[in-house]
């Protein structure tokens, strides 16, 4: 980006090294809380992604490579999404319909009310999170000059 | 109750493909195989298992206004097994074929996932649902045919996906309608609210999702990326695409919609005839010209969608058993057609006609396959396409339109002559062809004559008794119209 | 009723967009504003007069709310077109890798 070297300027870099916690804490905070305020899966995972892309954009590829492992992103992934189904299929034993809510419900408007909607809330965050993270990670490693081989 | 692992199976294959894999692709040639044989077998089970009954299952066990319900019924059960066969033909052809474009697990996991999207559309009982399985195949399909990597892949991609979220917008804006007239999503609620509005409400909203579903099943105004798409997918691909996909998305949704839903009315069937007499003539005409083969063949895919419509349209029982019936027999010979061309297309390492030569003796399977799906594809007896047209045929004398009768059978004519051009160059040219490139090895030639096979098969089902158990619980179920809405509230 | 006037003029804007442009990038964007204009008239069609955001909280129960159903439809179909738009952009990419432009009058290979 500026004066060759990978990534921004070592102000951003400094900065971005503390923000992005305090991004993954609020990406948190609305998925955990999706059944008492909006927001959920879709939204905190959102948040999430934009937190993990801002190390892209600050680092650069080799280093935000070097710095996650790639590998167990992608696992992490894939199995959310298994549990997922899982899960629906533990309710589906337990009280006769898929993705039945199994759960204890609990005392309105606390925090571990609500039965399954809080650990699905937090499965997708953590999928839609790591998707989107690695679909702008693939795309960002195409190069636009090579390839024309038909 | 099984109707959720149908979804469930699928799905879960498809997450646990890249889980397992590494370079090789075994683990994920082993698990969806496993995984679509077993949806075949259940959707034969469910298929044969009280053919005139509607099973209803709740999702999360809540009840009609408020949740997603799944419906299965002769119709759906049907479709269920066409689309299990073709999958489960699909991937024995790809076991060997995609091995040299690479990558092999992202492939068989994005199959599953095209999988999970049909199933899902044909199990549901809930418009916003089907638009979300709609969706998901989409994706998986887009990705698929980009698969290989070459410059047209991409592009013909590109024009099926903006074409796609285009038809999406559509029917999104349908759905709102629908919804803020009826205060519901159901199809049984929606079906039941829908009788009592505005008549104009309901042409606005039938316009819409014709226009939308008519993206999706490639009817005339609408078939512009089929073409492209169909070409330059890879062979099983492509088979599974013009075989099932624009079927499930397009022909059963718009059959729903406008036979259970609306109940029938008769100014859109008036559309479905003559968009689908427009469509024979003109894919059969644009196809003659083709000397791609595989291009020729997604032309004739837009030509036997208008029969399946115009058959459609014809608001009889007769009409919808050859709608019906031509559905599974275009899957079959059209997906066997297209094996012929990859088997072709990896043999000689060409897909221009003028090219091919004489390789009857080099292809012995290949070419028999092909001349007994030209046949079928021709209306030539005792194959089935000729049953199945002749239904349709007849169905259209019947019901006082025999302008859509010659229609029929000008289109037949022509087809038959693009097929003898396609015989004549592809396989039996002039000169017989010394070597081959590539060599068509036991799983494609295994698909392709279990789909020749099923060409001879699937012509019994004319006969009375077989067509008593099979056919004729499936148009009752399309021809009961709103009955099918009654039936699940009462439930 | 001119909040609908407008919805259908933005999607008539991205409509245009998709027939009109010739550059992919455009495109892309076109569809996204066509998107973006379905989801609004969906969330429109959800109002009620005088009810409030519809999130049950200590001491509102029982309020007047606006229809939730559209807001969660909307969300699923955002998430929808996400991937269908993450999808268009890579295959620009690669389109821009193997024809060296984004001009669509000049990706014509297939044709006929």
């Amino acid at each position: 980006m500026t004066d060759g070297k990978p990534g921004m300027t070592l102000i951003i870099k400094t900065v971005n090294r503390i923000i992005i916690w305090m991004i993954f804490l609020y990406g948190a905070y609305i998925v955990l809380h999706g059944h008492l305020s909006p927001g959920g899966g879709f939204g905190g995972g959102v948040v999430l992604a934009l937190g993990l892309l801002s190390v892209l954009l600050a680092r650069g590829r080799e280093d935000t490579l070097k710095w996650l492992n790639l590998g167990a992103l992608r696992k992490t992934e894939y199995s959310s999404t298994l549990l997922f189904l899982i899960l629906g299929l533990v309710g589906a034993a337990a009280s006769g319909a898929f993705f039945a809510n199994f759960l204890s419900k609990g005392r309105l408007f606390h925090l571990l009310s609500s039965g399954l909607i809080l650990p699905l809330n937090v499965l997708i965050g953590i999928k839609v999170g790591l998707s989107l993270f690695l679909v702008v990670l693939t795309l960002a490693e195409f190069d636009l000059e090579k390839g024309a081989d038909e | 109750m099984t109707l959720p692992y149908f979804i469930a199976i699928p799905l879960f294959t498809a997450f646990l493909i890249p889980l397992v894999s590494r370079r090789k692709g075994t683990p994920a040639v082993v698990l969806s195989l496993a995984a679509t044989a077993a949806l075949l077998g259940l959707s034969i089970q469910a298929f044969l298992r009280s053919p005139g009954q509607t099973f209803v299952y709740r999702m999360s066990g809540w009840k009609l206004p408020v949740g997603i319900n799944l419906v299965q019924d002769a119709f759906s059960a049907f479709m269920l097994c066409m689309v299990s066969l073709i999958a489960l033909t699909s991937l024995v052809y790809s076991v060997k074929y995609i091995r040299h474009l690479g990558q092999d697990w992202r492939y068989y996991a994005l199959f599953m996932i095209l999988v999970t999207g049909m199933n899902g559309v044909l199990l549901t009982g809930d418009i916003f649902n089907l638009f979300v399985f709609m969706e998901i195949s989409l994706l998986a399909a887009l990705a698929l045919v980009a698969f290989g990597g070459r410059a047209q892949e991409f592009e013909a991609s590109f024009k099926y996906a903006v074409t796609a979220s285009v038809s999406a917008s559509l029917i999104l804006i349908g759905i709102a309608v629908v919804y803020s007239s009826t205060s519901s999503l159901a199809l049984a609620t929606v079906a039941e609210s829908l009788s009592r509005k505005n008549p104009l409400l309901v042409l606005w909203v039938g316009g819409l999702f014709m226009a939308g579903f008519g993206v999706k099943t490639a009817a005339m105004p609408f078939h512009a990326w089929l073409p492209d798409a169909h070409s330059s997918a890879p062979a099983p691909i492509s088979a599974m695409l013009s075989g099932v996909l624009i079927k499930t998305l397009g022909v059963y949704v718009l059959v729903r919609i406008f036979y259970n839903v609306m109940g029938a009315p008769p100014l859109f069937l008036h559309i479905f005839l003559v968009l689908g007499a427009v469509s024979i003539l003109a894919g059969v005409l644009l196809a003659v010209g083709q000397w791609d083969i595989k291009r020729l063949l997604a032309y004739h895919s837009i030509s036997q969608i208008g029969y399946i419509l115009l058959a459609v349209g014809l608001n009889t029982t007769l009409g919808l058993v050859g709608a019906v019936y031509h559905m599974i027999n275009h899957a079959v010979f059209k997906s066997l057609l297209f094996y012929n061309a990859g088997a072709l297309e990896t043999a000689l390492g060409t897909r221009d006609l003028r090219k091919m030569g004489n390789v009857t003796k080099l292809l012995p399977v290949t070419s028999a396959s092909s001349m007994i799906a030209s046949l079928a594809i021709s209306g030539i007896p005792p194959f089935n396409g000729f049953f199945s047209k002749l239904v349709i045929i007849i169905a259209a004398v019947q019901a006082r339109q025999p302008v859509y009768a010659v229609v029929a059978v000008v289109g037949s004519l022509l087809t038959l002559a693009s097929f003898t051009k396609v015989q004549r160059y592809g396989l039996r040219g002039e000169r017989p062809v010394e070597k081959l490139v590539g060599r068509v090895d036991w799983g494609m030639k295994a698909a392709m004559i279990a789909l020749a096979v099923l060409c001879l098969a699937t012509s019994l089902l004319i006969l009375p008794g077989i067509r008593e158990a099979t056919l004729d619980p499936v148009v009752k179920v399309i021809m009961d119209k709103t009955q099918y809405a009654l039936t699940i509230l009462g439930k | 009723m001119t909040l609908y006037a407008l919805c259908f003029a933005l999607f008539l804007v991205g409509l245009y967009g998709i027939l009109t442009k010739r550059d992919l990038i455009k495109i892309i964007l076109s569809s996204g504003i066509m998107g973006y204009a379905c989801n609004l008239m969906l969330v429109l069609f959800g109002y009620r007069h005088g009810g409030m955001y519809p999130i049950l909280e200590k001491g509102r129960e029982g309020a007047a709310m606006v229809d939730p159903l559209p807001q969660a439809l909307v969300l699923t179909s955002i998430v929808i077109e996400l991937g269908v738009t993450a999808l268009l952009a890579a295959l620009a990419i690669r389109l821009f890798q193997k024809y060296k432009t984004y001009d669509i009058t000049k990706i014509r290979r297939l044709s006929g």
